[in-house]
């Protein structure tokens, strides 16, 4: 019927309606599991004296959750959404990006379940066994195809620098995942790495370090390039600034995983490497602090009254502070005190709570009511209650962490005159504990703002109905 | 630190799809008119 060289007048807003509300579910469901995890850490009562609900399950079933469940469907929702709105057209084939939703959604679920059963593989943030593994790939790969489809049939001609951002992200976990994840099945969920002692810990932290790199940074930084001038009203403060640090941004972080192995047996060279690298990574990072700060410029007032851009430009400040923190703790002198401590969980916290989470929260608060035809969320109170209660307790996390790391560190290094040591390891333990309490405090207000914002988003749902956005009529541009 | 045999050909590989990535952009004017792409944006929706 319809002239299939005209161009479809709505964008596909469907999937990203999709993986919207599934971000703020699952990132419920996530934060749920570390308040469990922080809570066995004080009373380990709570891990029932049953095998599902031990620690040592629900730690990764925690850390999967909120990355790839809460931080993946944002990143799906908002790339889905982003790419269509700067390229002018509608996503490159529906069916797939269908698959990606629903591929994602199982993933998910067979981690819910594979996890607690006790299949993992027990490498940091890639535990989950060979079969996921396939399917992930497959839903990658096809994650890849909607997306650089949809740039190849672009009706605007520039790239808008947030794709460059999502492209790289996309490709770079495609690379990281199949070479880490390389490994020989013997049995259903059950595998081998196909690297062994040193050489597998390079490759997991090479991963690990790039998941943070890529996954998280990368990917949300395509997120705060869009995002922050649409709500601030204000373009970028230097697009040139934008080009130039996302080229040093993707190029020095592939180098700085060793920093996680510091003081270990992988060779000192390798070390330095690492440590060098992420030091250099500092002023990229930072390229990019500055650029989404700076767009603010003439609009600093608005965050008087506005409790989305709030969580916007404070994700950006949790950001500069992160990545201030990480090369200062990859130098070896400062590794030393640091590793295996608390203030390694304080680092990751104010870089997944601050930085990741807010501009997920962000972002998320801006999309939903316009995809359900909404003018505004349901309830601005209620944006600026989350607001107050993630900030807090963000604060009251890293800052109890600060102190039991450093505690920690300072506490197994002491020795005595005589050379033996002066602490036991379990007096350092005992010592953690009031810390421990304000964590999960913490930890829960953070969980709380974030059941807020689950009302939030249902509210704002069923008061609306989905809306699929026009595409503008555009005279392409040459 | 036989890993190094994957990692740095896997490295040289993904430098020169970077460098590729650039040259293109480059090439096909993608950094013609900067200053106003970063508005253009703020225009629809």
């Amino acid at each position: 019927m319809s002239d299939k060289n005209m161009q479809p007048a709505v964008y596909n807003d469907s999937v990203v309606r999709q993986f919207s509300i599934m971000a703020v579910v699952w990132g419920v469901v996530g934060m749920l599991v570390g308040v469990i995890i922080a809570a066995q850490l004080i009373w380990p009562e709570l891990n029932l004296g049953l095998p599902w609900t031990s620690y040592g399950r629900l730690r990764p079933l925690h850390t999967n959750a909120v990355i790839f469940a809460f931080g993946g469907c944002t990143l799906f929702a908002t790339s889905y959404y982003v790419v269509q709105r700067t390229c002018q057209v509608r996503l490159f084939c529906d069916k797939l990006a269908a698959f990606t939703f629903w591929g994602w959604q199982l993933v998910i679920l067979a981690a819910a379940v594979s996890l607690p059963l006790g299949y993992t593989t027990a490498k940091e943030y890639a535990e989950l066994e060979w079969p996921i593994d396939i399917l992930i790939a497959i839903v990658w790969v096809s994650y890849a195809i909607v997306f650089f489809g949809t740039i190849a049939k672009r009706k605007v001609k520039h790239i808008y620098v947030a794709n460059w951002f999502f492209a790289s992200f996309i490709i770079a976990v495609a690379i990281l995942h199949i070479v880490n994840s390389a490994e020989v099945p013997a049995g259903w969920m059950k595998s081998y790495s196909a690297y062994a002692g040193v050489q597998d810990a390079m490759v997991q932290w090479w991963y690990g370090h790039n998941a943070v790199g890529f996954f998280l940074t990368a990917g949300f930084l395509g997120i705060m390039y869009y995002f922050v001038p649409k709500q601030a009203e204000r373009p970028v403060y230097s697009y040139r600034l934008s080009i130039v640090h996302f080229w040093a941004l993707i190029f020095t972080y592939m180098w700085a995983g060793p920093h996680h192995l510091h003081y270990t047996a992988l060779p000192d060279w390798t070390q330095t490497l690492g440590m060098v690298f992420s030091l250099i990574l500092l002023a990229p990072s930072w390229g990019g602090m500055i650029n989404g700060m700076m767009t603010m410029s003439g609009a600093w007032h608005k965050l008087r009254d506005d409790p989305i851009l709030r969580f916007l430009i404070v994700s950006l400040s949790f950001y500069g502070m992160s990545t201030f923190e990480g090369p200062m703790m990859a130098i070896k002198t400062v590794n030393a005190l640091s590793h295996y401590t608390d203030w390694t969980i304080a680092h990751v916290h104010s870089g997944a709570l601050g930085w990741v989470g807010l501009i997920s929260m962000g972002s998320l608060y801006y999309m939903i009511p316009r995809l359900f035809g909404m003018k505004q969320m349901y309830s601005k109170k209620a944006i600026e209650l989350h607001f107050w209660m993630a900030t807090i307790g963000i604060v009251l996390y890293i800052a109890s962490m600060w102190i039991a790391g450093v505690m920690e560190g300072l506490m197994w290094r002491a020795i005595n005159p005589d050379g033996t040591l002066t602490y036991t390891f379990v007096e350092a333990v005992k010592a953690t504990h009031p810390f421990y309490m304000v964590r999960l405090l913490g930890g829960m207000l953070y969980l709380g703002g974030m059941v807020v914002m689950l009302w939030n988003v249902l509210k704002t749902a069923t008061s609306g109905h989905p809306t699929d956005a026009a595409i503008p009529h555009l005279v392409a541009h040459a | 630190m036989d890993i190094l045999f994957l990692l740095i050909p896997l490295s040289v590989v993904l430098v020169l799809i970077i460098l590729g990535g650039l040259w293109w952009a480059v090439y096909q004017g993608q950094f013609e008119d900067i200053e106003q792409e970063g508005s253009r944006i703020l225009e629809d929706d």
